[in-house]
């Protein structure tokens, strides 16, 4: 039952890129540590398979969702996924992802798509949450944890008059907590591992910890869903090898350049 | 004529002329003709970076790029990034020349007592060192891939910048090609960045420079035109105030005011490095 004041804990997800499996594996977790909404920051497409399995898994949960770029660009049905990469491999492969995603959405999702609200607010304990993708001023701005200093956060969370933001874009989880007290944070992807070896991927969990407004407590969870069986439907369905590679070891192999250097650093390739 | 004009969306990038215009080579593509007797602009010291840190920090400034002339000609700069690192993410632009072991290994130092990036940019201008010696100087392909081979030993994976001068890099093929010839110069993991080639100061005489009809006159740009430009999210401060970006730092109309706040404002984009800026996507940043 929820809460009469509002929901006290919450799981917020994004980047699902088309893992289905992780994607259920993700929603009976948030439900089994007790998350009353669960909410997606969008990029529901691209890098695996079968784009039509996940819109409806999000409807039949009733999870609420925020338009990432993919879905802004499969709605207006626009030539590339304006993930914002600047290398040209980098580029290749994301197109690849998108042409993939566009030609197998069906048609019956791109208009869900187009209504989908870029920003969405709530209040969870007494804080105003802004929900986005990539940052509450462009969908496709990457808030990396190395070059999104603490200056700048507080900056946006006063422009945007909110006490916490929270994104994806990515692919990579972290969170700040501000001198302020504001929060920043990240909540990863549920579509590819995070750089790091592991073959998990990470949502996050967020609960109030009073009605006052103190800083939110997260946590950042690991999901484990079956990788080898995703990695073997990518294969069948002639995705490109780079992105099989990375759901088996857990290292990007693509879309690389525009990782910082703290982060690249953090990585094999 | 009418020009477009950028906004100043939001400032989220500053740069900084650490070096002026003073350089321990004279590039013949150089934009803004660095070299060792040009004092143009001249080297900042730790109080003048620092005036400008402390604005930026009040302004919420998202990231910091160091340029010149040659960075680590400026003896201040290992203080000028320590204290960056406190605030935000640095970029330094090099031509690799000044990186010996002793200055990587301090610079590793630099990066691991940060929670911010530390990168590092060297500069490459050709396939090897027939085309890049031609326009950097005699030895110094060789001498910056040492640089970037001093880097990689000390942990630190620098972004190799290369100019269009190497013709066809911006391909993908060029892009592939390339890395492979790095690969076998001895970096494993090359990070890479192609920048275009902007017809001023030196590149001018070399090539040739912007005629009256390459101007944005009379043309809109979108919003994301607009976005794209970084003249609209960032500022470039030198010895001599704070300019639009890092291009226009040798015209005159280009000086925005004296601190940071008196240039939060917009700029006609009267030049043809503007055209160039527009028309290829590319920025200055990484």
């Amino acid at each position: 039952m929820p809460h009469l004041s509002g929901p006290r804990r919450i799981a917020v997800f994004g980047g699902i890129y088309n893992n289905a499996s992780a994607l259920l594996a993700a929603i009976d977790d948030a439900r089994r540590r007790g998350a009353e909404e669960i909410h997606c920051l969008g990029d529901l497409g691209g890098f695996g398979p079968h784009p039509g399995r996940i819109p409806p898994i999000l409807l039949e949960n009733g999870i609420v969702v925020v338009q990432g770029n993919y879905e802004d660009s499969i709605g207006f049905d626009r030539d590339d996924c304006q993930c914002g990469y600047t290398d040209p491999r980098d580029n290749r492969f994301a197109q690849i992802a998108y042409d993939y995603t566009r030609r197998g959405t069906p048609a019956e999702f791109k208009a869900w798509y187009r209504r989908l609200p870029p920003t969405r607010r709530l209040p969870l304990g007494g804080r105003r949450l802004l929900l986005c993708h990539g940052s509450p001023r462009r969908q496709n701005e990457f808030l990396w944890r190395s070059t999104s200093p603490v200056v700048f956060l507080e900056r946006l969370l006063r422009e945007q008059a909110a006490d916490v933001i929270l994104c994806t874009h990515t692919g990579l989880h972290w969170s700040r907590t501000l001198p302020s007290g504001g929060q920043v944070i990240n909540v990863g992807v549920l579509g590819r591992p995070a750089n790091d070896g592991r073959t998990c991927v990470w949502y996050a969990l967020l609960s109030a910890t009073d009605e006052r407004g103190a800083p939110l407590e997260v946590q950042f969870v690991p999901v484990l869903y079956d990788h080898q069986a995703l990695a073997l439907e990518m294969r069948r369905e002639k995705l490109p090898e780079e992105f099989v590679e990375t759901i088996l070891t857990g290292w990007w192999t693509t879309c690389l350049e525009i990782l910082p250097a703290r982060e690249r650093a953090a990585g094999r390739f | 004529m009418a020009f477009p004009r950028a906004p100043l969306l939001s400032l989220d990038t500053l740069w900084i002329q650490v070096a002026g215009t003073i350089c321990n080579l004279r590039c013949t593509h150089c934009f803004i003709s660095c070299a060792p007797d040009n004092h143009s602009h001249s080297m900042m010291s730790l109080a003048e970076v620092r005036r400008f840190l402390d604005e930026a920090v009040g302004l919420g400034v998202r990231e910091y790029y160091f340029t010149g002339g040659e960075p680590f000609m400026n003896r201040d700069l290992p203080a000028i990034l320590e204290e960056t690192l406190r605030v935000g993410p640095a970029t330094v632009l090099t031509n690799g020349l000044l990186l010996d072991p002793d200055r990587c290994r301090m610079l590793r130092a630099l990066a691991d007592g940060s929670e911010y990036s530390l990168d590092l940019r060297v500069s490459l201008d050709g396939w090897g060192p027939e085309d890049h010696d031609r326009i950097r100087g005699a030895g110094t392909f060789r001498r910056a891939l040492e640089g970037a081979a001093n880097l990689w030993a000390a942990g630190i994976n620098p972004v190799i910048t290369v100019s269009e001068a190497a013709e066809g890099v911006g391909t993908l093929d060029g892009r592939r090609r390339f890395l492979e010839s790095l690969r076998r110069l001895g970096l494993s993991r090359p990070r890479f960045k192609v920048l275009s080639l902007f017809r001023m100061g030196a590149e001018a005489t070399r090539s040739h420079g912007y005629g009256e009809s390459e101007r944005l006159s009379d043309v809109d740009l979108s919003r994301a035109d607009l976005e794209a430009l970084q003249c609209s999210s960032g500022r470039m401060v030198t010895s001599r105030g704070v300019y639009v970006c890092p291009l226009l730092i040798e015209e005159p109309s280009a000086r925005m005011g004296r601190t940071l706040r008196e240039t939060l404002r917009p700029f006609d984009l009267a030049y043809g490095a503007c055209t160039t800026c527009h028309t290829s996507g590319v920025t200055c940043r990484t």
